[in-house]
């Protein structure tokens, strides 16, 4: 331990402490602009620098270590000043347009400014105004409104290894962009949306359908159909002040029936569907030994990914559908015929954790229902931000369940918002399809949590299925790379079943979540996840009574010829330079 | 004001006039006119140069090129082949060093003996010859390092004193110590030759004369702290330096001097150039080490520093050309007597590169706490045109200016910062009376603009603001408050930029404003 | 390096050129060390690093296409652009910079039609700027291919320009 004096508070921290933590335990909070919790600190901005007695100049408290005997003053006049003059050198390169800005009042620089009192505008403004980059269909950038923290380019390249954001030019032409300038729709980028939730400003925020789905609303001749995805209901608190992780799944429904949409309904029965689905794909595959591991495909990230950097495991890919699109193509088929209503009437709408699912829903390819099957998706932001236009407070709602024939859900498909659920529900419910018995005890702890890669072997009746889990691209790659390379040795690999989620955390950790969002709000969300898991009266897929009712009415039964129509898909090979599909490939159809 | 581009003395002396000194020079002078090329070159005379039984003797600065034995019919070609195109006529170079060096005779008759360590073979030997490197004892050094142990040479260079001559000021022993004890299988010395201060090419002179020298420095560095792999890197614009370092390594590789066992000895050590891409920034230590790994050139955060994690992660020695030159005379001659040059606290010499209102202005070797009055006056021939002092540039761009209270001032590394100034690279950019000092702080402001790599946000913004100021005051459309911006905006770049090149540019503000506050004002509109 | 390119009286056809480029590359092969080094040869190549340069490049190196691009943006020696027949550089160093030059390569953007980095639509000539070479005594200076001009003034930089054909 290492004992630092702290503006006369006397503090022992861990070796390697920076100062800037050394100080919050002392209980003063240097202001940061630049730095996040989940990130290693690069030292763009300068805002926490401090004075260390008999050390010349200031200092980074984010990057230095404590030191034995440090004396460390953290508000002196020099630092104060500096501080200030900074803020307003930032704010001089930065579009001050507040009020109309995505971020006002959730802007850290904003905060930041008023925190330090930042009260005139000494430099002149810089007046060259850059495009805004509307390539992507899921998330916008405002080059005008960036800073150059530099957290965007952190996760993009070395937690997701997409690089599809990067730091280009140079001194004060110095931008973020994707290579050519070509924009994000142009680009590797896969839409997971990291880079929005760790800006700190608005220069990156999703690309909006807000309008479209108040128009659809107003709308007396549509018929609105709403889904919210697992992760949705442990983080819409958040938008309304709620602590991290509250668990508001009847508030949820609540709300939204009063916004108007003509059903409520929930992703949750879809993910059930998936594991029927998926699960009797994995049957099928251990039986016949082929296309071996078979790899989850629920995440429209990491599919992006995958196409564009590993599209050499298209063949291992699951083709079922994420249960977003099993819903979307649902409730233009099913849903439309068993309720009488023409689907063209029908506006499917999506509430959910991510970004990358607007891309998803726009997939050339996701419209077997003779309709685009998802109509709009919108972020837990978007829908926080509609219902307080409406002035709905989520907090007042009472407890409603979902809408019924799609709005059932069982435990299993409520943890697929967390890492290693879609993984443990698969678990659950093939154990059953195997052996015909149900699985004694349903916790697969091993799968659960937040380290990166993790790994389990389950005894089913004497077959030994050795699986693993992975979360965040960065992650995905790593044993991706371990796969092909057992693969390409002999033939084999050690894995079975394999689930990956684009994003840190899983689907909790999605593009789309709250603001200010770090990996302990996630680990947060992911705890509410499996305790709404424990208090449902079914935690296995098979056991939801809408699910059987879908496979008996309408579907047969699991990878029938009909399933296989609308429920599964196929795979593009992209490319490595703008992500585009390449010309000659449609692999596993 | 005329600026000359090369100074060619020709030395006249009974033995030169014997030899037809005279009629060389006047069909030097001819030739020159008959180039179209007297505005830029000067011809002077000079006294003897100490070097005799050599026929007519010619010098070309700012190059200290030395040609012997040049007759009337050599000069065509010795002006069409040097002075025009910039390439040596090799058969007519000097092979011996004269023992006594006029570095100029202006008609004042003031003359300055310059005392030659790093650059004693510059201009004297064909630096495409290893032979002639070696016949003026060189590669002895690196025999009697070896003898030495590693920790043994550290120690010598220790007992010298020498301080790397990069411009930070830090002792050459103790960065090779620290990489020395570092822990690590592979260690690695790289030569910074990224010589990138405007006006700046003493780099270069040794890099093209005397190759060897710094190759022999290397492997001595490299024995020292235990590396086997020593890169170069260079300035993507010297073309001429690449290319000639590269036969020379290959020549040292032939002789073994390279390569695995050198001289038996048990070390192995080679080298690669590698061509920098053209980025001030990455004369800083750590910049330069990111684009040796192929990325852009962004700092690192010190530390843990290079000697501890450098390249690849791995104890990395950076030392600056003209440190390594030094390195082979230390060993060679020893401490004691490298002790016997220069100051007390900075032994040795310092290389400067002296351009401006000088009357010749060029390249000199002079002794560490040589006066800048010295520099100027005896070295350089003083002010042009007889004109008054106004002040200098020291240090390269990020350097201070200095009036003339500094003119007597002994500059070396230590004293200098007694005085809020910096030695620097060595740069010496000289001001006459006439020279106008927003404009020259507008130069450097805009230079600085367009080398921040952009990192952090003090620099990125603070340049680009500063720039705005003195663009505005330079176009007499300032106001008064611009004064103080200036140096507000330094201060907070000296506090909080994250790298040196951020840090180090309130020196020439503050010390621009501390003489000339008065004529920075007189630009703001009333 | 620019001589080179004006030696071949024809201009090569750049698809001519993608065998050698891939010679170059395999030598890197993986190695993203190299990177800078592989430039340097490819804008000797081609005189320029054109888009499909930079993605074999990226690919040949196991790179990402961004990580190429960013260090290209970051070095002045590296153009995205083709590069004229002649190339115009005016010194921007201090000695020319006090000296006037900025004024001359303002009144040659202006006359050339371009910015500094770019290149005239007839590729006849390219426009940039260097920091000093070393020619202060004849500041300010320019540099049209490897020929020096000194004392150029706004009146007659074009006039200087227009000798290249």
């Amino acid at each position: 331990m290492i004992k630092t004096k702290i503006n006369n508070v006397d503090v022992e921290t861990p070796e390697g402490t920076s100062i800037l933590w050394a100080a919050r335990k002392a209980g003063f909070n240097i202001p940061t602009l630049c730095q996040h919790p989940d990130l290693v600190p690069g030292g763009q901005c300068g805002i926490c620098v401090v004075e260390i007695e008999g050390v010349p100049g200031l200092k980074r408290s984010c990057m230095t270590p404590v030191g034995e005997g440090f004396t460390v003053r953290t508000h002196t006049q020099r630092v104060m000043t500096v501080r200030k003059q900074l803020v307003e050198l930032i704010l001089s390169n930065h579009d001050t347009d507040c009020l109309t800005c995505i971020k006002n009042n959730s802007c850290e620089l904003q905060k930041l400014a008023a925190t330090l009192g930042v009260d005139t505008l000494e430099y002149p403004k810089f007046e060259e105004k850059l495009p805004i980059d509307k390539t992507s269909v899921s998330i916008v950038r405002d080059p005008n409104k960036c800073i150059l923290c530099g957290r965007c380019t952190q996760v993009c390249s070395d937690i997701q290894t997409v690089n599809a954001l990067a730091i280009n030019n140079r001194g004060c032409d110095t931008v973020i962009t994707t290579a050519f300038d070509a924009g994000l729709g142009n680009s590797v980028c896969i839409n997971c949306g990291q880079c929005v939730v760790h800006c700190p400003v608005g220069a990156l925020y999703e690309n909006s359908q807000i309008e479209q789905v108040w128009e659809a609303l107003h709308d007396p001749d549509k018929f609105v159909v709403v889904q919210e995805a697992p992760a949705v209901r442990v983080m819409l608190g958040e938008e309304f002040g709620m602590p991290p992780g509250s668990l508001v799944s009847g508030k949820m429904h609540a709300a939204l029936r009063r916004l108007n949409f003509d059903a409520v309904l929930d992703t949750n029965f879809a993910a059930d569907l998936t594991i029927m689905e998926e699960g009797t794909e994995l049957l099928s595959r251990l039986t016949s030994g082929k296309n071996l591991p078979l790899i989850t495909s629920c995440s429209p990230g990491w599919i992006k990914f995958m196409e564009t950097f590993y599209h050499d495991m298209i063949p291992h890919m699951s083709t079922a559908k994420s249960p977003q699109q099993m819903f979307g193509t649902l409730s233009k088929t099913y849903y439309a015929q068993q309720k009488g209503i023409p689907p063209e009437k029908i506006v499917s709408v999506s509430i959910m954790p991510c970004t990358a699912k607007k891309f998803e829903c726009q997939r050339p390819e996701m419209n077997i229902s003779g309709y685009q099957d998802v109509d709009y998706v919108l972020t837990t932001r978007e829908i926080g931000r509609m219902m307080r236009e409406a002035g709905i407070d989520l907090k007042e709602m009472p407890d409603e369940p979902a809408d019924d024939i799609m709005g059932d859900y069982t435990g299993a498909g409520t943890i697929f918002g967390a890492t290693g659920g879609v993984m443990e529900a698969a678990i659950r419910s093939a154990y059953f399809l195997v052996t015909g018995r149900e699985l004694e005890n349903l916790d697969v702890i091993p799968v659960r949590g937040l380290k990166g890669i993790k790994e389990a072997e389950i005894d089913i009746d004497g077959t030994k299925v050795k699986v693993a889990v992975a979360h965040s691209c960065g992650k995905a790659r790593e044993l991706m790379d371990k796969v092909a390379a057992q693969l390409e040795k002999d033939g084999k690999c050690e894995y079975q079943f394999i689930e990956v989620m684009a994003c840190p955390g899983g689907c909790v950790g999605g593009g789309g979540q709250s603001w200010g969002s770090n990996m302990a709000k996630r680990a947060r969300r992911g705890e509410s996840l499996y305790e709404e898991d424990k208090l449902m009266p079914h935690r296995r897929s098979h056991e939801n009574p809408s699910v059987q009712a879908v496979y008996e009415k309408f579907l047969g039964k699991p990878n029938s010829e009909k399933s296989h129509k609308l429920l599964h898909t196929h795979y593009y090979k992209r490319s490595t330079v703008d992500g585009k599909v390449l010309p000659e490939n449609k692999i596993s159809e | 004001m005329n600026r000359v581009r090369n100074h060619v003395l020709i030395s006249i002396d009974a033995g030169t006039i014997m030899a037809g000194a005279r009629a060389v020079e006047k069909a030097l002078t001819e030739e020159i006119v008959r180039q179209g090329l007297s505005d830029e070159i000067t011809v002077l005379e000079t006294g003897s140069i100490g070097a005799t039984g050599q026929g007519v003797i010619i010098v070309v600065y700012p190059e200290g090129v030395y040609y012997g034995n040049v007759t009337v019919q050599d000069i065509p070609q010795l002006v069409e082949e040097h002075l025009l195109k910039g390439r040596l006529v090799k058969r007519l170079l000097l092979s011996e060093l004269p023992k006594q060096h006029v570095v100029t005779k202006e008609k004042t008759g003031l003359l300055k003996e310059q005392p030659r360590i790093v650059l004693r073979n510059s201009g004297i030997i064909d630096p495409e010859n290893i032979d002639e490197y070696i016949a003026r004892e060189g590669y002895e050094a690196i025999g009697k390092a070896f003898s030495l142990k590693p920790e043994g040479v550290i120690e010598e260079i220790k007992k010298s004193g020498l301080i790397g001559r990069g411009g930070a000021g830090f002792p050459t022993a103790m960065k090779w110590g620290f990489a020395h004890n570092a822990p690590g299988d592979q260690k690695y010395i790289i030569c910074n030759a990224d010589e990138g201060e405007p006006g700046t090419f003493k780099d270069r002179l040794i890099l093209e004369g005397d190759p060897h020298k710094l190759i022999e420095g290397m492997i001595i560095a490299g024995y020292a702290i235990g590396a086997t792999k020593g890169f170069i890197y260079i300035r993507g614009e010297y073309s001429l330096s690449i290319e000639r370092l590269e036969k020379a390594i290959a020549q040292a590789r032939q002789y073994e001097l390279l390569g695995d066992n050198i001289l038996e000895s048990g070390f192995s050590f080679d080298l690669s150039v590698m061509k920098g891409a053209g980025a001030y920034v990455c004369g800083e230590e750590t910049a330069l080490i990111e684009s040796l790994e192929g990325k852009r050139g962004h700092p690192r955060l010190k530390p843990p520093f290079p000697a501890i994690a450098g390249l690849w992660h791995k104890p990395t020695v950076v030392n600056n050309v003209e440190t390594l030159a030094n390195i082979p005379e230390i060993i060679w001659r020893g401490a004691t007597w490298y002790r016997g040059y220069g100051t007390e606290k900075c032994p040795g010499t310092k290389v400067y590169t002296i351009i401006g209102n000088v009357a010749t202005p060029g390249i000199i070797e002079a002794e560490m706490g040589t006066t800048l009055r010295d520099i100027i006056y005896e070295y350089a021939g003083g002010i042009k045109e007889g004109k008054k002092f106004k002040c200098a540039l020291v240090g390269g761009a990020a350097g201070a200016f200095l009036g003339p209270d500094m003119l007597d001032v002994q500059m070396d590394f230590a004293n200098l910062k007694e005085y809020a100034a910096v030695l620097g690279s060595g740069a010496i950019l000289v001001m006459d009376e006439d020279a106008d000092i927003v404009d020259m702080l507008q130069s450097v402001l805009h230079f600085f603009k367009h080398e921040s790599c952009g990192h952090c946000v003090p620099c990125r913004l603070g340049t680009a603001q500063l720039v705005k100021v003195i663009d505005r005051i330079a176009a007499s459309k300032g106001i008064k408050e611009d004064i103080e911006k200036l140096s507000n905006i330094s201060d907070v770049m000296r506090d909080t930029s994250f790298c040196p090149l951020g840090q180090s540019l309130c020196l020439p503000i503050s010390s621009a404003l501390k003489y000339f506050h008065d004529e920075v004002y007189a630009r703001i509109p009333l | 390096m620019a001589a080179e390119n004006q030696c071949n009286c024809v201009q090569t056809q750049e698809e001519d050129l993608y065998p050698r480029l891939n010679e170059i590359i395999g030598e890197h092969k993986g190695k993203p060390e190299d990177l800078i080094m592989v430039l340097h040869k490819a804008q000797n190549l081609f005189g320029y690093l054109p888009k499909k340069v930079q993605e074999m490049v990226a690919e040949g190196l196991n790179m990402s296409i961004n990580e190429v691009y960013g260090v290209i943006t970051f070095y002045n020696f590296f153009s995205t652009v083709p590069q004229g027949k002649h190339s115009v550089k005016v010194c921007l160093g201090t000695a020319c910079y006090v000296r006037g030059s900025q004024k001359v390569l303002e009144k040659t953007e202006k006359a050339l039609g371009i910015k500094v980095g770019g290149t005239t639509d007839d590729r006849r000539y390219s426009l940039g700027v260097v920091r000093c070479i070393g020619a202060c005594g004849l500041a300010p200076a320019m540099l049209v291919d490897e020929d020096v001009y000194g004392r150029v003034k706004t009146t007659n930089a074009m006039e200087i320009i227009e000798k290249y054909e």
